[in-house]
């Protein structure tokens, strides 16, 4: 919008740009427009471009459209820029039949637009379909008490990573508690080691503690409370105790001190603790999959995970997990193939076909009765301890910054990060968190 | 003196009947506005005004956009943190233009002699100009990694992305690496436009080196200065990818900018009236800066710093 301060070349460079790129939309947009009505035609589905992770995505597409006159046609497109891409087109008439979305906040706007098929009643007219799935994945996709995606990949509960090798060379056993989790932390510090791996420089790494913290303090309700946008939600003391403990963690040095400066992206994070010079990392599943990609010898060999401790004096189930339950395919209202689309979920997101692939990959899907199929795994121990996890979880917590409204979620984790800097104390976080609400 | 003979030789045989009708041929027709026009319109204008009615309406992205008055700006302007982006946004302008157009001056006028060695040298330093900003921003984000990066043997440099005047400091550098071989060859080919003689003037009036690029170089260089300076401020206003992809407003929001909020607010948290707010609110505070330049610096005069010679 000011472009018309750029020097002249480059102002006329980026009109040409944009004549370019607009004339290549259009033409995109165009061959799908023309198949709508009648039996054949295809309807897009929009998924994220992940090499290893697509080959699950593709065979489904391939089963299904051996026997359907509607094909399916997979569009993937990176992960960067993927929610803005959706939100572009979910504004505009050329919208994705099925698309790859994380419940919560990231389809919420479109479920209240009216803009998505609500699955509710045809779970209720195939209860089987319905019951394929782990309910409490299921229902993590919920949106106002209705559903409006299918599980369709790995569950990805946050879990507390460890260097097997580390712990024992410091003569330091896996924390349970709370307190064994501060006495480790001591215990690695005075050794020149940092105790928790962090991307600080992404304040959603962070976002894992206060979840889990609150949850085992308080129990489930008081972030349920604050998602439903009650009344001083923000105040139970549930919170201000999570926010005093990560401010005494970080005092401590439990993340060392250059934390801020590391971002996700980069693996940072990841290469601290496969090299040793970090403890522990608590981070979702994807951790797993990221190590045994990228530094096979330590996933392999050093690479230990267990639930996060429990707080002494705390209410929360200590069998209760955070994270992101799983990913989901929604389908949109306007699409020209509505039931074709819903067939393709039904009969393939909980095939045996589709499940094993994703085992293979690593990944373990939010299917029921997964067991028996453990076998044809990865990492077989990984994924029954993922699969007992959440099979066991009395909640499964969606992150906070998806399961709350989208403009606070923001502020929220700037606030976090203040907190992290020791910018911000227990009551300055509330009180942004209710500025924000 | 005999290059004054010199330069008044050429002037005779010029009638003054041929110059005019040259004059009225080369004079364009309104026509040849239009296509300008036309693209200004769609492009800019349109859009703009477009920013500024979304700017009074509250809007989700999708859907239809339902007026609400003011709400926006009042709200714009009881927010608190607006005014921190705000004087960070100003700051980083500052920082930019004070460390920028020294540099760019003296590397430029550098640049312009014709020397080899520096022709050579010159050409390895405009390199950084044919990299991408988001190549640029990404490299140097992870050679500020505290554990892998150059930060690790360097203290000074190990968590500058985790600080905020560290953080600040990473964003002038690195834009500075990127920018200043532009600014550099506005300066170099100004320079070499200086015309000589006005060096043989000063030396012989005995003006040493110094004397003669405070006297002459610097005051030759004024129009380069305001041109270079317009870019480089307007720029640093609307520098979106280098910050997004550096230290992404961190640490803690404490190097977000005003581009940055505006799309945090439109496509994090989907409130695009209040984004078109705070787009509008960049728009004014640019032009009135770059019209502030132009004014009080006289560039609108259009007066040649050639003048006399």
């Amino acid at each position: 919008m000011v472009s018309q301060r750029l020097p002249r070349r480059s102002f006329l460079g980026l009109l040409g740009a944009g004549v370019g790129a607009s004339v290549l939309g259009t033409s995109a947009c165009g061959t799908d427009a023309t198949s709508s009505g009648g039996g054949g035609g295809t309807f897009q589905v929009w998924v994220l471009q992940e090499e290893a992770q697509n080959v699950a995505h593709e065979g489904a597409v391939d089963r299904f459209n051996k026997n359907s006159d509607a094909k399916a046609r997979i569009v993937a497109s990176p992960n960067d820029g993927y929610t803005d891409k959706l939100h572009v087109s979910m504004g505009s008439s050329s919208k994705p039949d099925v698309f790859y979305n994380w419940g919560g906040g990231s389809i919420r706007t479109y479920a209240r637009d009216n803009l998505l098929v609500d699955l509710t009643p045809y779970f209720e007219k195939d209860t089987a379909w319905k019951d394929s799935f782990l309910p409490s994945v299921l229902d993590a996709g919920q949106i106002d008490g209705k559903y409006y995606g299918v599980p369709a990949r790995g569950m990805q509960p946050i879990i507390l990573f460890f260097n097997k090798k580390v712990f024992n060379d410091h003569g330091v056993q896996p924390p349970r508690t709370w307190t064994d989790l501060m006495a480790a932390v001591d215990r690695f510090t005075s050794n020149g080691i940092i105790p928790f791996a962090l991307a600080g420089g992404d304040a959603w790494t962070e976002l894992v503690w206060p979840e889990y913290l609150v949850d085992r303090i308080g129990g489930a309700e008081v972030f349920n409370r604050i998602a439903a946008g009650k009344k001083d939600a923000w105040r139970d003391p549930a919170i201000s105790t999570s926010i005093d403990m990560i401010r005494q963690l970080v005092d401590r040095g439990g993340f060392g001190d250059s934390y801020a400066s590391v971002r996700w992206d980069g693996a940072g994070a990841s290469n601290l603790i496969a090299q040793g010079q970090a403890a522990m990392h608590l981070m979702g599943s994807w951790e797993y999959t990221n190590q045994v990609n990228d530094q096979p010898e330590y996933a392999k060999n050093d690479q230990g995970f267990i639930p996060f401790p429990i707080v002494e004096g705390g209410v929360g189930d200590p069998k209760a997990i955070v994270g992101n339950p799983t990913n989901y395919f929604s389908v949109s209202k306007d699409s020209a193939h509505v039931e074709h689309a819903i067939e393709f979920l039904k009969q393939e997101m909980s095939s045996d076909a589709y499940v094993d692939q994703w085992l293979k990959a690593g990944d373990v899907p939010a299917v029921s009765g997964l067991e028996s199929r453990m076998d044809n795994a990865a990492d077989p121990a990984f994924a029954k301890v993922v699969y007992d996890m959440v099979n066991q979880a009395p909640t499964f917590q969606l992150s906070w910054d998806q399961a709350i409204e989208r403009a606070q979620a923001q502020p929220m984790l700037d606030a976090l990060a203040k907190v992290f800097l020791g910018q911000m104390d227990a009551a300055g976080f509330v009180k942004a968190n209710e500025d924000a609400a | 003196m005999s290059v004054a003979l010199e330069s008044r030789a050429p002037v005779r045989p010029a009638p003054a009947p041929p110059r005019r009708r040259q004059a009225r041929v080369n004079r364009p027709n309104a026509l040849y506005l239009l296509p300008a026009l036309v693209f200004f319109g769609l492009f800019a204008a349109f859009p703009l005004v477009l920013v500024l009615y979304l700017s009074f309406t509250d809007w989700n992205g999708i859907g239809t956009p339902g007026f609400v008055g003011v709400d926006n700006w009042v709200r714009m302007f009881e927010n608190e943190a607006i005014w921190d982006v705000t004087s960070t946004t100003l700051l980083l302008t500052g920082l930019c233009w004070v460390t920028q157009t020294p540099l760019s001056i003296l590397l430029g006028v550098w640049a312009a002699g014709a020397q080899r060695n520096r022709a050579v040298l010159s050409a390895l330093f405009f390199l950084p100009l044919l990299l991408s900003t988001a190549a640029i921003a990404l490299l140097y984000n992870r050679l500020f990694d505290p554990y892998v990066g150059i930060g690790r043997g360097f203290e000074p440099l190990r968590n500058i992305l985790g600080t905020t005047s560290g953080a600040l400091t990473a964003i002038v550098i690195v834009v500075g690496w990127q920018f200043i071989p532009f600014h550099t060859l506005l300066y170099q080919a100004a320079a070499r436009n200086i015309p000589k003689v006005l060096y043989d003037a000063a030396y012989i009036d005995g003006a040493g080196g110094w004397h003669q690029f405070w006297y002459i170089t610097l005051p030759q260089l004024k129009n380069t200065i305001i041109t270079s300076s317009t870019i480089m401020i307007v720029g640093s206003l609307t520098y979106f990818e280098t910050i997004f992809l550096l230290t992404n407003g961190g640490p803690a929001a404490s190097t977000r900018t005003l581009p940055l909020e505006m799309y945090f607010r439109s496509f994090r948290s989907y409130e695009f009236g209040y984004a078109s707010t705070i787009a509008s609110v960049l728009v004014i505070v640019a032009t009135a800066i770059s019209l502030l330049i132009v004014r009080f610096s006289g560039f609108g005069k259009m007066r040649s710093t050639l003048e006399g010679l």
